[in-house]
């Protein structure tokens, strides 16, 4: 493989440089964009074809503890979607939650070259690190799940914020995370404690500590922009997936007070009507919130009709759904860090409730103003599988499509929303956008989610195609890198990723009030936490700071 | 004792699943051995202090010595020849090895299992299932006040199982220790174990799941017959108050072992007591778990769920992962003759498979991967001697809750590790079906 490659006469869209359709060069030298290549540099013609930055999910569960749980979990949806080994690739099974390489290839099939596991309890790091050494092509990160923390509680009781940054900042460089994430803040003392119970208000007292959901979320948006962290707070709200929870969501985003937040899968925070009642839509008004502030950012959680996994460190919630479907739940605590629950489900379009999740879930990304701030994601396999990425890209982009499916869905759920009065259709600079260009910018990748000169040569090729869910199903060309992956829709090479992260400094004193708190209330050695360097052999340290 | 020592402290256990991570070892560096395991329970102690290096060539083809490259060669070329290989064992290895063994199973399109599926595989089958309500042994320490071990017997399998995380050990929520604790131990005998337990259910051998199922009955308040004790050796009124112990504790849990996995029931055994422990969280929080021998059985059920999709018994004759216990279980594919090679790593199946496994054993080509000389590696076309993982080798090894400890070696091995030697037959498989 050559390191220069010069891709001609395709029409390029990369709006973080402006370029929309242009039909240009794109030089590709040693791993990176440049400006220009030599005459006699081996070229692709990409006539007909439409070229993108590689595409980067910004939130998807991929690898670790919980992940490797459901695919244990489900092996009967593995047997129906085998993935053959090829003398280049290995072998593995799919479904809504793939087998580790299966994964690599898909999304890189899809023209994802960067993805982001979204929830790993900090204890099993390594754990998501070993599989992501196995998740080929795409480059990877993850964050890690601090709302719950029992440590940070502690600090937080006493107002201690100095320390808690410290904490923090150990916390994530201990692990080789790329940044904070929070999954309902303060439920899991009430769900590991006596009788299963949850968190509903922001200021409820957190079982056994002088903390509220409100602090928690409030010192996480400060210390992942005190620490100056690429991505900000990562912020899975308290309330998901019950009716009228949409005040919450305002409520949360407005904690931030103008700071940067990311609210993710939204989709499942912008309900209303009563509690135990049917949702309503209130995607209008979270739309207007996020329309008019510029410091918040999400990603929507779209619902795809077919088969999903709910896999979350929200342990009520997987409780809630496991006493819809009856049938098999996991339930995983994390001591001193996270709950985890995961029960396999099925989004049905005669329903009213998974109808009018659909429906908002569009409504949210027709209604965003500003499409760098409003991600395309499923929160995979939650809502869906990541495999269904194209037809919810022909859902955005044709709006005939779009009414043809909904003329399918539960009415009554439908006539609640106003889908069907949304005429907008995105286009394919928009769908760079909510696929490439937002999301890296959101995660302050500056060197991914565009084509311009420095960048990571991660490129993907469609064929122009009238259906938009045919043209992303299957990338012709990925180049990730720099190298060749697929060409003419076959694998021609495979590599591992690497891993991104992030290591903030923090004063080394903390670890002198960490190492007894391990010493009485983990079960490992404080010593034998941390992650070495081992475990992340092709890594790349994104920096922080001011 | 040599002048020459060298403390290393954190290093881990892999002898049980207990994967326990505060050893303090001192090492004898020029008599190349462990002198003292600090820390250590008796098990451990073993574990640690008669590890010696065995004399014996690194690589034997039919019991004569050769190099480790010529051993490499005439294990890949052994493998390709087979039309059915088969790769066992893994539980006492690395997962950096064992990612090796799945990569080696599919460029081979062989088939790979371990020792998952003679101990605890009933238990994965009724996790396919039913699910799990788990948690982290730390999750136990710091909040359990009701402890059920059942059909195990931890004081001899799994000394500190007990004192490290589960019975003994002061909690966050339980500061008093094994005082704010009530332990229960369930059996078809009275074990070591029993002295540690406030309440002994004694229970009649193969008829552990009529208990659990009476038991399941009795949460969801259904009448349950009398007639439970003749069947079962337990009176109705032992049966009620351990429910009502179950429904009103704040944090519950159920240890299991091979007595409930690998007795009459086998998979509906561990199904109903999963099921059990799901069906509580109606009434409060409970969790189950099963007691993990060997000291990486659980990453081995990690590596291969997430390179395959299945725990363990997958075959890739037709270029992608299939499952099927009992299909591709190894006991299986060797009793009924289908395998024509077989790669052992770090596991002993002459000495303890049934004797049809055996007898097809003997007649196949057997390559074996273990530092010490075993029945099975005495039959062995090819016997690799490896370095010991967690006392020459580093890597992971997953604790029995699926929490990943980094090991910390003791002193240098003069012979490679399982997944050198792995990497290596793999590279050379590839070259050999790519031609």
């Amino acid at each position: 493989m050559s390191t220069m490659l010069r891709i001609t006469n395709g029409r390029v869209y990369d709006p973080a440089n402006d370029i929309d359709g242009e039909i240009r060069d794109v030089c590709v030298r040693d791993g990176r964009i440049v400006e220009q290549l030599p005459e006699d540099a081996p070229t692709l013609d990409a006539s007909g074809m439409v070229v993108m930055p590689g595409g980067v999910d910004m939130h998807c569960h991929i690898a670790g503890s919980k992940v490797n749980l459901a695919r244990k979990l489900q092996p009967e949806d593995h047997r129906l979607d085998v993935h053959p080994r090829t003398r280049l690739t290995r072998s593995g099974t799919g479904g809504v939650v793939p087998s580790t390489f299966t994964t690599g290839y898909r999304y890189a099939t899809l023209g994802y070259t960067t993805a982001m596991e979204a929830a790993a309890p900090p204890l099993s790091a390594r754990h998501v690190l070993e599989e992501l050494h196995d998740t080929p092509i795409v480059d990877a990160g993850f964050y890690i799940l601090m709302g719950n923390n029992e440590f940070l509680y502690r600090l937080l009781e006493k107002g201690r914020m100095e320390e808690f940054r410290h904490a923090v900042a150990w916390w994530l460089s201990s692990t080789k995370a790329y940044g904070i994430k929070l999954v309902n803040p303060g439920s899991d003392e009430a769900w590991k404690g006596k009788r299963n119970a949850n968190i509903v208000d922001l200021d409820q007292p957190v079982n056994a500590f002088d903390v509220t959901p409100r602090k928690v979320i409030k010192a996480l948006i400060d210390v992942a922009n005190d620490l100056g962290l690429p991505h900000p707070a990562h912020i899975h709200c308290n309330n998901l997936g019950h009716s009228g929870n949409y005040a919450t969501t305002l409520e949360t985003m407005k904690i931030a007070e103008g700071r940067r937040a990311h609210i993710t899968h939204i989709q499942f925070h912008s309900y209303g009507g009563e509690p135990g009642r049917n949702p309503t839509s209130k995607a209008a008004e979270i739309s207007e919130y996020i329309n008019t502030h510029p410091n918040i950012s999400a990603d929507v959680g779209q619902v795809m009709f077919g088969k999903s996994t709910s896999m979350t460190a929200d342990a009520p919630l997987a409780w809630m759904l496991r006493n819809v479907t009856r049938g098999k739940w996991v339930n995983a605590d994390v001591e001193c860090e996270s709950g985890c629950g995961i029960v396999p489900f099925t989004y049905q379009e005669h329903v009213y409730t998974h109808a009018i999740q659909w429906a908002i879930g569009l409504e949210l990304f027709l209604m965003a103003e500003d499409p760098w701030r409003m991600v395309l994601s499923t929160d995979h396999p939650n809502g869906g599988s990541f495999l269904s990425y194209p037809r919810l890209i022909r859902l955005l982009m044709d709006r005939e499509f779009r009414r043809e499916q909904a003329a399918r869905v539960n009415q009554k759920a439908l006539a609640n929303t106003s889908l069907l009065d949304l005429d907008r259709e995105y286009t394919l600079r928009e769908i760079a956008i909510v696929t490439r260009a937002g999301p890296a910018r959101l995660l302050g990748l500056k060197h991914k989610g565009h084509l311009g000169v420095g960048a990571d040569a991660d490129i993907t090729i469609y064929d122009e195609q009238e259906d938009k869910e045919a043209m992303f199903n299957a990338a012709r060309y990925v180049i990730k890198g720099g190298e060749l992956f697929i060409d003419n829709h076959e694998f021609c090479a495979d590599t591992e990723g690497r891993i991104l992260h992030v290591a903030p400094e923090f004063d080394d004193s903390i670890t002198e009030e960490l190492r007894p708190f391990f010493e009485d209330y983990y079960s490992i050695r404080f010593e034998n936490y941390a992650v070495d360097d081992r475990y992340a052999p092709h890594a790349e340290v994104i920096p922080t700071g001011a | 004792m040599s002048e020459n020592t060298t403390i290393v402290e954190n290093a881990t256990c892999t002898f049980c699943g207990c994967v326990c991570d505060d050893m303090e070892l001192t090492v004898d560096l020029d008599e190349k051995r462990i002198t003292k395991a600090r820390n250590a329970c008796v098990l451990g102690r073993a574990w640690f202090l008669e590890h010696r290096h065995q004399e014996r060539p690194a690589a034997l083809i039919d019991g004569r010595e050769v190099s480790v490259e010529e051993a490499i060669e005439e294990a890949a070329q052994t493998l390709v020849k087979a039309r059915f290989p088969i790769i066992y064992g893994l539980s006492d290895t690395t997962c950096e090895a064992q990612r090796q063994a799945v990569a080696l199973a599919d460029f081979l399109d062989g088939n790979i299992d371990t020792t998952t599926s003679v101990c605890h595989g009933p238990s994965g089958i009724a996790f396919q299932g039913v699910g799990e309500s788990t948690a982290t042994l730390g999750e136990v320490k710091n909040r359990a006040d009701l402890l059920i071990y059942w059909g195990g017997n931890p004081a001899e399998a799994h000394p500190r199982h007990f004192t490290r995380y589960a019975v003994t050990p002061k909690g966050m929520f339980v500061p008093n220790g094994k005082k704010d604790r009530t332990v229960v131990l369930v059996d078809v005998r009275a074990t070591p174990s029993t002295p540690v337990a406030d309440i002994f259910i004694k229970v009649r051998p193969g008829r552990d799941f009529e208990v659990l199922w009476a038991l399941r009955a009795l949460v969801r308040g259904k009448p349950v017959d009398p007639g439970i004790e003749e069947v079962t050796g337990v009176p109705l009124a032992t049966l009620e108050d351990l429910v009502e112990r179950m429904k009103n504790c704040n944090f519950g849990v159920l240890f299991f072992g091979m007595g409930l996995t690998m007795t009459r029931g086998r998979h509906f055994n561990s199904g109903a007591l999963l099921s059990l422990a799901t069906d509580l969280n109606e009434f409060t929080h409970f969790v189950a778990k099963p007691v993990r021998g060997h000291g990486n059985v659980t990453g081995a059920d990690n590596v291969v769920s997430w390179q395959t999709g299945y725990p363990f018994g997958v075959n890739f004759n037709r270029g992608y992962p299939r499952f099927n216990p009992g299909e591709f279980t190894t006991v299986d594919v060797l009793a009924r003759g289908e395998a024509d090679a077989a790669c052992i790593i770090s596991s002993d199946p002459a000495s303890n498979f049934p004797r049809a496994a055996i007898e097809h054993l003997k007649r196949i080509p057997v390559i074996t991967f273990d530092p010490k000389p075993t029945v099975t590696s005495e039959l062995a076309h090819v016997a690799f001697t490896t370095a010991t993982y967690g006392i020459n080798v580093t890597g992971t090894a997953y604790r029995m809750d699926d929490v990943p400890i980094m090991l910390r070696p003791a002193f240098e091995s003069p012979y490679p590790s399982d997944e050198e030697l792995l990497r290596a037959i793999t590279d050379r498989v590839r070259e050999l079906r790519n031609g």
